[in-house]
């Protein structure tokens, strides 16, 4: 974790992070010719898609961790439609999807059987998209971290059911349009003072490890699988994850989006042990949300004709409330 | 050995002797006891090698059973009615996985209205999910079914549901014969999966099917069911020898080969009914049961070979079809229409939500299905005087209110008058 803050690959004025800079023991596992390449070449995820990027540093690191015994469990959406259209699967790992709103409970079996047939070194990770964590899988989620089940659980965060056509999630943000929450009326996209924030009701939980990470700092999101791997227990990640179909971004974005998420303080990013937060990424510079939200057709609508719409600033709330709650502004 | 306990603890215990290591326990009645006796055989030390998870719902019981079994390990769960209906996708997602899971189902009625007691709509609201399922007569069957259960839902890879009369067999303390473990370790076999989720030959399991093999892959499923007649025969025949009595197969023929009249029942009523068809053959009445034990997959040779005979079927159904009847008479139906010389079906629906079916009503029953018999379902002790006060109370307000409030309060005053018209009497 230190290794990674001490990085500051921004001040290369870059979006592309360099291993050949840092030494070896810093490389990331994806720079690594070991690297198990779980989520193998060849899947149908979209051009710039976050998820499948996420996913690929996630599973590999975890890979790594658990020394290439590892068994993944797959809620219903883009991911598992991406990765495994019949007869073709892009996972060289044990992998298996169920149902949408199951997979945590399903990884707890899958925990269960490795305790009880002495497979104790064979660890389970579970993955889903906001919509199959925060909404329809929350209960299954929600008991699997009760129980403490020796699983990661890993949260593919696009603020939004992308598989089924871009709908509102109760992980959408405010003023967001989705298919849902259209762009018409008076009150266009989705409504202000609605939604969840799932990290912090893992936290509540008291289980040994959440965090969130984003796409846009890879070294920080593999630091944090390979935490969250040293715990037993149950763990809870949530990956920030544009989607440039969804967000109505450029496939391009995809990294710029993430970052300035983390730099307007839009998604703070921390780490919490046992109920407490342990750490939290600081912003050097907050950059105002108007940046971010300009980058974005879903938020077009604040920006009709050249004239900034009251609510950005109501978006800025919610940042600047971010950046002074996990105390994000660097001194 | 043989004692003399309550249906649910033999279960737990027959159960625990199947070795299972998975077991998912959320409370539901009437199924509770088995989880609750399987717990503490766990804590016990008496079933060891064995996680006992306490889960937050029925949807995750079995999805967590969803997991460990494809992982590898004999999973096991209980559940009833509402709870079957939560765990719905479920059910259907275990089926077409196909992992040999077994589930009891401790039977009772599905609201609204709310009714906590024995009938079989649960097990029918689910019976084209995928499962096999099995009907117990007794509680010694309840019992005996387990075992058959894992070794076929092991040998065939498919999941096996146990369906148990809540509190009628559930609750009900009867002479069981529990085995040893040798006897059930001679039996059953450890698990070996057909597939599994394992590092060291990674699998990808649940991948999406498109239009180009869905219908195959479904077909196989159909295959499996209908090939699997001869195995739960066989299974049956192999129990009664190393057992020493008679528990599953397909089903039970009792006096149908003369029988003008054969009914065809599932569960506990078959005894009730039993002891009808002696008095009645006693006075000399032709007439017959069948039992039905296995009734996924429906064995329709098996039937048509022992109701060739008969002139007369009369399907007593547990549920109800409010939009076409009995879904057993509807099968039974089905599976003879073929015959050379189909007979006539008649559809009973009795003992829902827990009415006893007792065997005053089952006497005039056959007396009327050989004498009298009737077009449609029968619904067995239904009383018509109140759902005709009740249908003619709506016919004249549009805001009638709530159906089942509405029976109640009638029932109350009619209680209410009969008790005053006794007070009367006695002054």
């Amino acid at each position: 974790m230190d290794s990674t803050q001490k990085l500051k690959f921004y001040q290369k004025g870059t979006l592309t992070v360099g291993n050949r800079l840092v030494d070896e023991a810093s490389r990331n596992v994806q720079a690594s010719r070991q690297r198990s390449n779980s989520l193998t070449c060849g899947h149908r995820a979209c051009q710039g898609c976050g998820e499948a990027l996420g996913a690929r540093y996630a599973i590999d690191a975890a890979m790594r961790a658990a020394g290439n015994q590892l068994i993944a469990v797959n809620a219903t959406g883009c991911l598992e439609v991406f990765t495994t259209p019949y007869p073709e699967t892009s996972w060289q790992m044990p992998w298996m999807h169920s149902l949408f709103g199951n997979a945590a409970a399903v990884a707890s079996g899958v925990a269960a059987a490795m305790r009880v047939t002495g497979k104790h070194g064979t660890r389970v990770v579970a993955q889903g998209g906001d919509g199959g964590t925060t909404d329809i899988g929350f209960g299954c989620l929600s008991g699997m971290f009760e129980r403490n089940d020796d699983v990661l659980y890993i949260c593919y965060d696009n603020e939004g059911y992308m598989n089924t056509g871009v709908q509102r999630s109760s992980a959408t943000p405010p003023a967001a349009r989705t298919a849902t929450t259209p762009a018409i009326g008076a009150q266009p996209g989705n409504v202000f003072g609605t939604g969840k924030f799932v990290p912090k009701i893992a936290v509540a939980h008291d289980i040994p490890y959440v965090a969130t990470a984003s796409v846009a700092d890879l070294h920080d999101l593999e630091a944090k699988v390979t935490r969250a791997m040293s715990f037993h227990g149950a763990r809870y990640i949530q990956i920030n994850v544009p989607c440039p179909l969804g967000w109505g971004a450029a496939s391009h974005d995809t990294i710029r989006l993430a970052r300035l998420a983390i730099e307007t303080g839009l998604f703070p990013i921390f780490e919490a042990e046992y109920g407490r937060v342990t750490h939290v990424r600081k912003i050097r510079k907050p950059k105002p949300v108007s940046e971010y939200l300009k980058l974005q057709r879903r938020y077009a609508h604040l920006f009709r004709d050249g004239v900034e719409d009251p609510r950005v600033a109501r978006i800025q709330g919610i940042a600047d409330r971010h950046i002074e709650e996990y105390g994000l502004l660097e001194s | 050995m043989l004692e003399q306990i309550e249906g649910s603890k033999a279960m737990a215990r027959v159960i625990a002797l199947c070795r299972p290591q998975v077991i998912c326990a959320y409370p539901i009645t009437p199924q509770t006891h088995i989880v609750e006796g399987l717990g503490d055989l766990v804590r016990e030390g008496a079933l060891q090698n064995c996680e006992f998870i306490n889960v937050e719902s029925e949807f995750a019981a079995l999805s967590v059973a969803i997991g460990s079994s494809a992982a590898g390990a004999r999973s096991y769960t209980a559940t009833a009615s509402q709870g079957l209906l939560f765990m719905a996708e479920a059910v259907y997602n275990a089926a077409g996985l196909g992992l040999p899971i077994v589930m009891t189902l401790g039977n009772r009625a599905i609201g609204a209205p709310i009714n906590i007691w024995n009938d079989h709509s649960d097990a029918m609201a689910l019976r084209e999910s995928g499962w096999f399922q099995l009907f117990a007569e007794t509680n010694q069957e309840a019992a005996d079914l387990h075992v058959i259960a894992f070794r076929l839902a092991e040998e065939l890879s498919v999941p096996v549901m146990v369906c148990v009369d809540g509190f009628v067999l559930t609750h009900a303390m009867e002479r069981v014969d529990i085995p040893t473990q040798q006897q059930v370790d001679a039996y059953l076999p450890p698990y070996e999966p057909v597939q599994v989720l394992d590092p060291a030959d990674p699998i990808s399991i649940g991948a999406m099917v498109g239009p180009d093999a869905f219908t195959e892959v479904r077909y196989l499923q159909y295959y499996k069911q209908q090939t699997a007649f001869d195995l739960i025969e066989d299974l049956a025949a192999e129990f009664s020898e190393s057992f020493g009595r008679a528990s599953g197969g397909l089903l039970r023929d009792y006096h149908c080969g003369d029988a003008e009249l054969a009914v065809v029942a599932m569960g506990s009523v078959n005894g009730t009914i039993k002891d009808v068809i002696d008095e009645l053959r006693a006075e000399g009445m032709s007439i017959g049961l069948v039992t039905l034990v296995t009734f996924r997959p429906f064995p329709t040779r098996a039937l048509q070979q022992v109701l060739a005979g008969a002139k007369h079927v009369l399907v007593i159904d547990r549920s109800l079809d409010p939009g076409m009847g009995g879904p057993l008479a509807s099968n039974v139906d089905l599976a003879l229409r073929n015959l050379l010389s189909p007979p006539a079906i008649h559809s009973a629906i009795a003992g829902l939500g827990g009415r006893p079916i007792t065997k005053a009503s089952l006497h005039r029953l056959f007396m009327q299905a050989m004498e009298k018999p009737w077009e449609g379902p029968n619904f067995v002790d239904l009383n018509e005087k109140v759902v005709g006060r009740e249908l003619h109370r709506r016919a004249r307000a549009r805001r009638s209110g709530p159906a089942a409030e509405n029976v109640l309060k009638i029932l109350e005053t009619e209680r209410a008058a009969a008790f005053q018209a006794r007070i009367e009497t006695a002054e």
